[in-house]
């Protein structure tokens, strides 16, 4: 391990601008995929926060008895896709309208609006399929006269976030090929400046493990430096993006420590595979 | 020690190399590759250290044979032999005695025998104060003699140098020369590639010459070979 680590010192030593490359290399195109799984992260919040809002609105006749109405607020809110289930009385609803609403402003009777059930579904049962298919269920009730849940504006949502998703694989997957192909350019770069060294070291007798170890530690530490400057490069984007134009979400801890470690991984693979030509 | 039996060795692009090649070379035996260029010769030492494989027939080196040795094998044969080149292949960012210590660290030899060892093999080949010399420091025979320290560094069976004398002076050369008659005198076999006709006329030793991948004379059969340790050593 000793003799390694000082090889890996020597690599560094020999050819300190072609290390700097390397990890200014793999910073930046690690940051170009930072930026993309920013934007990516903070679209679907912004979609999910939307989604949330799904909800199924009930209509309960006039006169219904309130013993009723509770039981089937339990039922409803036995159903496996329900999240929760309220129940709006007329005059919450006449507050609620008067609160967003500015034609509702100047009244103050709630009495020619019904009662009514908000139905909130949980995550993954937001599709349009399965908000219809509970929106029939709660029709069944007798005392349910009317039930919408805005069915246009559920499918658009749900085509929305679809292409989003569509796109931030194929982009994410884009992204991160052009990082792994720079990354693994720059590094095979490097290695080939050591070409030389390699044939020598298996000339006295390295074994092919001996070779390999200091470059694959190499390529880890680079792509770990790597990640980190490109982490550090996302944050400062991110926090000029809140300053300057609008809130948005940073990665969590634990996304941005799999950030930088996707960095050491990628260096690593880019080195064995690189010193594997050379090993043939 | 080395036996190639009816060696065929063709390349894709370049067609076949070697044809046919049998010899023997016996333990401590001193023997001259020669024949000109493209004839073979670095072939036939490239499949010595296993840097390539015969497509037909066997190589035998140290009793590993070439149809069977796994890849883990080769490091191992590589530390039983002893490889120089014309070019001296020297690490250039590491002193003389750096250069021949690698080849000692490869092996796993323990950390305090190493210094020991280099400095008794730098005064060997005559370069007790040049330790601390990098190779751009040196001249090319000094050079040559780091690189055949290093080779001599894991106490090999067989020196196997190719054209080790090529970018040599006169005196360069006759010094090398007689620093791998003194290795050879000491019990190491030779094998050396040479195109130097001067250096091979006078010596009493084994020559094998190629031409067009095939042995086209051999000045001993390998069973009469002159083991060094019996033979005379012919001045200079």
């Amino acid at each position: 391990m000793r003799l390694t680590i000082r090889e890996v010192g020597l690599g560094l030593r020999r050819a300190p601008l072609l290390s700097a490359l390397s990890i200014i290399t793999i910073a930046f195109s690690l940051f170009a995929f930072g930026l993309f799984g920013l934007v990516a992260l903070n679209v679907s919040r912004a979609l999910q926060d939307v989604e949330e809002r799904v909800e199924i609105r009930a209509f309960v006749a006039d006169g219904t008895p309130v013993e009723a109405v509770s039981a089937a607020v339990g039922d409803i809110a036995a159903f496996p896709e329900v999240a929760r289930v309220d129940i709006l009385s007329p005059e919450q609803a006449l507050a609620r309208a008067r609160r967003e609403l500015t034609e509702f402003k100047d009244v103050f009777d709630a009495d020619f609006l019904p009662a009514s059930l908000e139905i909130r579904l949980k995550p993954g049962f937001r599709d349009p399929e399965t908000v219809r298919a509970v929106a029939q269920r709660v029709q069944t009730y007798r005392f349910v006269d009317d039930v919408r849940y805005g069915e246009d504006w559920v499918q658009k949502l749900y085509n929305i976030r679809n292409i989003a998703g569509a796109s931030g694989v194929i982009l994410g997957i884009a992204f991160a090929a052009v990082a792994v192909i720079i990354i693994g350019s720059t590094i095979r770069m490097a290695v080939l400046a050591r070409e030389r060294e390699i044939s020598i070291m298996r000339l006295v007798g390295a074994t092919d493990g001996f070779v390999r170890r200091p470059f694959l530690i190499d390529g880890f530490l680079k792509g770990l430096v790597g990640g980190i400057i490109a982490l550090l490069l996302a944050w400062l984007a991110h926090a000029a993006i809140n300053r300057y134009l609008i809130e948005t979400t940073f990665f969590a801890p634990s996304l941005a420590f799999l950030g930088i470690l996707t960095g050491g991984v990628i260096g690593l693979v880019g080195s064995a595979v690189s010193v594997g030509r050379h090993l043939r | 020690m080395i036996r190639f039996s009816h060696v065929i060795k063709e390349y894709p692009r370049t067609g076949r190399a070697l044809n046919d090649v049998s010899f023997h070379i016996a333990k401590g035996e001193f023997a001259f590759l020669t024949g000109p260029s493209g004839a073979g010769k670095s072939t036939i030492l490239k499949l010595v250290f296993m840097e390539e494989r015969p497509t037909s027939g066997e190589v035998r080196v140290s009793g590993l044979q070439s149809t069977k040795v796994a890849r883990r094998e080769i490091p191992i044969l590589r530390r039983r032999l002893g490889i120089v080149f014309q070019d001296f292949r020297l690490l250039e960012d590491r002193t003389a005695a750096d250069n021949v210590a690698f080849a000692l660290e490869v092996t796993g030899a323990p950390r305090d025998s190493i210094p020991a060892k280099v400095s008794r093999l730098l005064t060997q080949v005559g370069l007790a104060s040049k330790g601390t010399s990098y190779p751009r420091e040196l001249s090319g025979g000094e050079q040559q003699r780091v690189a055949i320290a290093r080779a001599l560094v894991n106490d090999p069976m067989v020196l196997v140098a190719d054209e080790p004398t090529g970018n040599l002076d006169e005196r360069a050369t006759r010094g090398i020369f007689q620093l791998l008659r003194d290795i050879n005198a000491s019990g190491t076999a030779v094998l050396m590639a040479t195109h130097n006709l001067e250096l091979v006329r006078r010596s009493p030793y084994r020559v094998i010459e190629i031409n067009r991948g095939q042995i086209v004379y051999d000045s001993t059969d390998s069973t009469e070979s002159r083991v060094a340790t019996s033979s005379p050593q012919p001045s200079n």
